[in-house]
């Protein structure tokens, strides 16, 4: 290595000795670095300031290697992430949906028990709906309760929002049910205000057809259609639907009543485990639908009348 | 280190010279002690800097900027530990004042009264300059560069030099 002139030697001598002091002066000296009046030493001061850009290069240049490599190299976990997290997002929907459906499950158990309870002295079971009608002519349904219940034929079955339909047979463990929608179904019934009495069938189809009213009877869209009693099978009373449709017809009114219970997704019933007349007393009046004639026909479901309270028969109460 | 040696810069023949034993030293601790306690007493010494007269004239007379420069810095630490100032305040100051003392004295004839004189004004200045610079880029306190009392000092200090110098130049080995 050559040897410095001594003019520059001593030109570097100075600049150090000098660089030396002016250090020992930073070390010593403290200087105002914030608005909270906190001090720092400038020693510190200027070594962050001289490694801050530094720093803040590096750092900046990390950043940048790091989102490349995130966004551009390492797609392939992100690809597996997001097929994660599909996997998963899918497993939470599905969780979702069975807690609603339990509970949905369990509001309606609680209105059975509920309805049940009330009922306390009727003899019912509440039985889950295990299968449906095997052709599309038919409407019935199976249930995972019979004979072993005490479930027998022509018992009736009904849910807390109205009449369902009865049993046509009765298996040890399994019963099957006739839904009011069937062709075949029928029920005593009347209208709720007016008390004109007519018996209720199913059509093969969603709606139920009430045969036999006068035209000179009253009826309106919006009347309730409730249980005469007079088939010995369900107690008086029992919603059975709602009006929906009146056409003047020959001799008698074409009438097409909704049905109060939702009989296209039934999961629980309650067989009435007893063919004795029953007559039910309602806790409030009966009132009709507001706006009964205005109610269009396809007005949605009936608002279902809860059954609160079945009582013992009236003497005058016989039915043929 | 107290030989007499002859220092060729060019053409020119410049002697560089050499003291008693202890003379430096002497002369430094003396200075520094001085200016600490004459102005106790002399309320109007306070505007001496014997310390830096110190500087130049072995800057002046050493010509040798490595040598001048350490003596400086050497003194105004000194200088700083016995004042209030950080340390490295003086010293800085008279780190560059060594320096440049030595330097010109390496090339100029510095032997002269009225050059002295001049030359003691020039670093004086130079010295106070350097002092109000450091005072306001590292300790944030402002002071003015040129006042009368800078005037007034420079001139005291410039005339005390001269006769200083005539006293020291009795120190030195023929």
């Amino acid at each position: 290595m050559p040897a410095l002139p001594s003019r520059h030697r001593s030109l570097f001598l100075l600049a150090g000795v000098v660089l030396l002091q002016v250090l020992l002066l930073a070390v010593q000296i403290k200087t105002v670095e914030s608005a909270d009046g906190s001090r720092s030493r400038l020693i510190r001061v200027w070594s962050v300031s001289a490694v801050s850009p530094f720093e803040r290069s590096g750092a900046w240049g990390i950043g940048r290697i790091r989102d490349a490599w995130r966004h551009y190299f390492a797609l392939s976990d992100t690809a597996r992430e997001n097929e994660s997290l599909r996997r998963e997002n899918g497993q939470l929907k599905l969780d979702v949906m069975q807690l609603q459906g339990k509970s949905a499950e369990a509001d309606r158990l609680a209105a059975l028990l509920n309805f049940k309870q009330k009922q306390a002295k009727v003899p019912m079971v509440v039985a889950r709906v295990i299968g449906s009608n095997a052709d599309a002519n038919s409407a019935v349904i199976f249930l995972d309760q019979g004979q072993r219940e005490g479930i027998k034929k022509n018992m009736g079955v009904i849910t807390p929002e109205g009449v369902v339909g009865k049993v046509i047979e009765s298996y040890r463990d399994t019963s099957q049910v006739l839904l009011l929608t069937d062709r075949d179904s029928g029920v005593g019934a009347m209208i709720a205000n007016s008390r004109v009495q007519s018996p209720v069938g199913g059509m093969g189809e969603p709606w139920l057809n009430m045969k036999y009213v006068g035209n000179d009877d009253e009826v309106k869209v919006g009347d309730r259609v409730v249980t005469s009693g007079m088939d010995r099978i369900f107690p008086k009373d029992l919603p059975v639907g709602v009006v929906s449709e009146v056409k003047p017809g020959n001799s008698f009114k074409q009438i097409r009543v909704r049905p109060s219970a939702s009989l296209e997704k039934l999961e629980e019933v309650i067989v009435l485990l007893t063919t004795d007349p029953l007559s039910l007393k309602q806790d409030t009046p009966a009132v009709p639908v507001a706006g009964n004639a205005a109610a269009p026909a396809s007005a949605s479901r009936p608002s279902t009348q809860p059954i609160f309270g079945l009582t013992n028969p009236k003497p005058a109460e016989k039915h043929p | 280190m107290n030989d007499a040696f002859d220092l060729r810069i060019g053409e020119s023949h410049i002697e560089v010279h050499k003291f008693l034993g202890g003379t430096i030293l002497l002369s430094v601790i003396i200075a520094v002690i001085a200016q600490s306690f004459l102005p106790v007493y002399i309320s109007k010494a306070g505007i001496l800097d014997l310390p830096l007269l110190i500087t130049i004239y072995f800057g002046l007379s050493r010509r040798n900027p490595s040598t001048g420069l350490l003596l400086g810095t050497f003194i105004g630490l000194l200088q700083d530990s016995l004042s209030k100032t950080p340390l490295g305040l003086f010293g800085i100051a008279k780190t560059i004042i060594g320096y440049l003392a030595s330097s010109i004295g390496a090339r100029l004839d510095t032997e002269h009264p009225l050059a002295r004189f001049a030359l003691t004004g020039a670093f004086f200045v130079v010295h106070q300059a350097i002092v109000v610079l450091v005072q306001k880029v590292l300790l944030a306190q402002t002071q003015p560069l040129f006042t009368m009392k800078l005037l007034v000092a420079t001139i005291v200090n410039s005339v005390l030099a001269v006769f200083l110098y005539f006293l020291l130049d009795r120190l030195r080995k023929s």
